[in-house]
């Protein structure tokens, strides 16, 4: 097609669509509006009529939403029970709560291992950065499963670890490191690593090296240099990559299903068992519907902040 | 350039008639339960290719035949657990005149079986076997001295002697169905008891001892038990055996045994069904029948050492094996097994909260 053809094309695409009232605006925003509908809002709502059903052992495994009466009269059958149920249950609200503690504690130190690898890449000089950032993404390139299963041989009770140990004679007994809390953390600050460090370095990269030269100038040590214009001015960076941490680890199911012991409580992992353990999907869908609120409710928070801030 | 056209078209023509003319069948069943050139063999015969997917829970599996249009051709759910789904009408009644090769099977069997399944009318057994007590051979005579036999429940649900294998690593299936029942009968009540009284006692004692297990999980004590990893785990026959042969293969120092408890196991069978939307039914069938010939029938039982119950197929197995009371218990030991009922809507959601509250420690 020439570029004479095409050209005309377009134009007469956007003159009709100019007839019917659609503006070039509008369309732009119904893609992203249209993803959100048929991929968060009508999942969304088939999970929130699921949680509202009673389980059965039937195809599909829940009751209908209605039902023909006696006289022929549709009766609708709908009931808050599994929510009800959620927060009788003492298991569902410990596991949100240590899904958030091990979320919080793996955000907290993939940002102490992350911010001096991304520091240490950004002030690097600019042609070994890409050599860096390649070798903070190649891990990427295996399979994530592969990846959790490479940390088993690593923690086994003959794995890599114990053995050195044991070898060194640095203990006697091997150490019990597979199904631990411990495991759980190792491999989530493992396999989000990447995700804190590429937007704090994108941030720290930016970073007018006149300020700090100013710091310097006017008598601030580099320690004080840090904390007062280096840090501060990083937030944005720390903010991103905390989330981009924070809400995959919320929900984690594989780490803790592989590397974690039957006390390691994950909200994934109960949504799992919710679904293939026992059969229940309405409350799985409740679990799950709960959940969402969870995770939203903190980027809801942190978007109204940011907004605030904006406008100061 | 026209003629080149030309021949692309022919080409991409005849490609797709061959594609169509081969078929393919969709196969979920249990992990390590097939020897390894089972479906290779099928294949070379029929020209049907395998898509080969496998489980470690009859839950798993009744959450996706529930679920429906699941794409499988040939599923293998547990008798118990194939009776209820019969009834949500997850299975289509087989063909038997596709199945020629029933006549092989032994009816005796096929009579228990047909105690789940009315008549053998959706499913064929495809391997039987009994939940028991896999262990490490030295460190049972490690901590319990060298004339200690594994022979009772006591070593997994005394909180006393269970704990001394703590630090060694024990396991338990992931499935409330071979947990419950032995603690029940171990208590001296009905394996098949509804009971809440009885359900309460049980999960007593399964709470009593929870403490003592490294993991719930209904695989992975396969590999752990061979390379002692674990001790002591509850298992299905077949697969604790697969572990003893692992081990003695590695030659790394580990025996590991199989016991079955004198208070009595559960004895279940395995069993061939093809979903009511299954997308290949006709090849499902061959399939099936493939499994029952004699020699392949028996080529299975060698290899994952669960028996069937194929009678024509005996005298292909090996003499080891089927003089292994472990795989073919004897009449004695069967008094004590029991099979199990499967549970109404209700009395499921009762039991896998207890087991949620039991595996979580909540």
């Amino acid at each position: 097609m020439s570029a004479l053809t095409q050209n005309v094309l377009w134009r007469g695409t956007a003159r009709v669509m100019g007839l019917v009232g659609i503006r070039g605006r509008t369309l732009v925003i119904a893609v992203p509006m249209l993803w959100l509908l048929l991929f968060f809002l009508v999942p969304f709502v088939v999970l929130g009529r699921i949680s509202l059903a009673e389980p059965m052992i039937a195809r599909p495994p829940y009751s209908p939403l209605w039902e023909r009466g006696p006289d022929g009269s549709l009766q609708i059958i709908a009931s808050l029970e599994n929510y009800r149920f959620l927060l009788s249950d003492a298991l569902y609200r410990n596991a949100y709560l240590s899904s958030i503690r091990i979320a919080v504690v793996s955000t907290v130190f993939a940002l102490l291992i992350g911010y001096p690898i991304a520091y240490f890449i950004a002030r690097s000089p600019e042609p070994r950065r890409s050599v860096l950032l390649l070798m903070v993404i190649l891990p990427f390139w295996t399979s994530f499963l592969l990846r959790v299963y490479a940390w088993m041989g690593f923690l086994r009770r003959e794995g890599v670890i114990n053995n050195t140990l044991v070898g060194l004679g640095v203990i006697d007994e091997p150490l019990v490191l597979m199904q631990t809390d411990l495991a759980v953390y190792i491999g989530i600050v493992y396999t989000y690593l990447p995700f804190m460090i590429l937007p704090l370095y994108a941030n720290l990269v930016k970073l007018d090296s006149a300020l700090l030269e100013a710091a310097g100038d006017l008598g601030a040590s580099p320690m004080v240099t840090f904390f007062t214009v280096t840090l501060p001015l990083s937030l944005p960076g720390i903010v991103a990559g905390s989330m981009l941490v924070f809400i995959p680890a919320i929900g984690e199911y594989v780490i803790p299903a592989l590397l974690g012991g039957p006390d390691t409580l994950m909200i994934g992992r109960v949504l799992w068992d919710e679904f293939f353990s026992s059969r229940d999907w309405p409350v799985a869908s409740a679990v799950a519907i709960v959940m969402l609120f969870l995770v939203v409710a903190p980027i809801m928070w942190l978007q109204s902040v940011q907004n605030r801030r904006a406008l100061d | 350039m026209q003629n080149r056209f030309v021949t692309a078209a022919v080409a991409a023509i005849v490609a797709s008639a061959g594609a169509a003319q081969a078929q393919t069948i969709n196969v979920y069943n249990w992990s390590d339960y097939i020897a390894p050139d089972t479906i290779e063999r099928f294949t070379e015969e029929t020209g049907i290719e395998v898509n080969y997917d496998v489980f470690d829970s009859n839950d798993t599996l009744e959450a996706r035949m529930l679920a429906g249009s699941s794409g499988f051709d040939v599923v293998v759910p547990t008798a118990d657990f194939l009776q209820r789904q019969i009834a949500a009408g997850v299975y289509q009644p087989l063909n038997k005149d596709l199945l020629p090769n029933l006549e092989h099977m032994d009816p005796q069997l096929m009579e228990l079986a047909a105690n789940f399944d009315p008549g053998n009318e959706h499913s064929v057994i495809y391997l039987w076997g009994t939940t028991g007590i896999g262990y490490n051979v030295d460190a049972v005579a490690e901590r319990m001295g060298d004339d200690y036999e594994v022979n009772t429940w006591d070593i997994i649900f005394d909180p006393e002697v269970a704990a001394q294998f703590e630090d060694c690593g024990i396991a338990w299936l992931d499935a409330p169905t071979e947990l419950l029942p032995p603690a029940l009968n171990y208590l001296g009540l009905d394996p098949n008891s509804t009971d809440p009284d009885d359900f309460e006692a049980a999960g007593e004692l399964l709470n009593g001892v929870r403490d003592t297990v490294r993991y719930f999980h209904s695989s992975q004590y396969i590999s752990d038990l061979a390379n002692g990893e674990i001790c002591l785990a509850v298992g299905w026959s077949g697969d604790v055996l697969q572990a003893a042969d692992r081990a003695a293969e590695a030659d790394a120092g580990v025996e590991v045994g199989y016991s079955i408890p004198n208070e009595g196991a559960h004895l279940w069978f395995d069993m061939l069904a093809i979903p009511a939307d299954a997308p290949n039914p006709e090849a499902a069938h061959e399939f099936i029948n493939f499994l029952m010939e004699p020699e392949i029938a028996a080529d299975i039982v060698n290899y994952v050492m669960f028996p069937n119950a194929n009678a024509s197929s005996t005298e292909f197995i090996d003499e080891e094996v089927l003089n292994d009371p472990t795989i073919y218990p004897t009449e004695e030991a069967k008094e004590g097994f029991w099979t199990l009922r499967p549970y109404d809507s209700r009395t499921d959601r009762v039991v896998t909260r207890l087991w949620t509250r039991v595996r979580t420690g909540q």
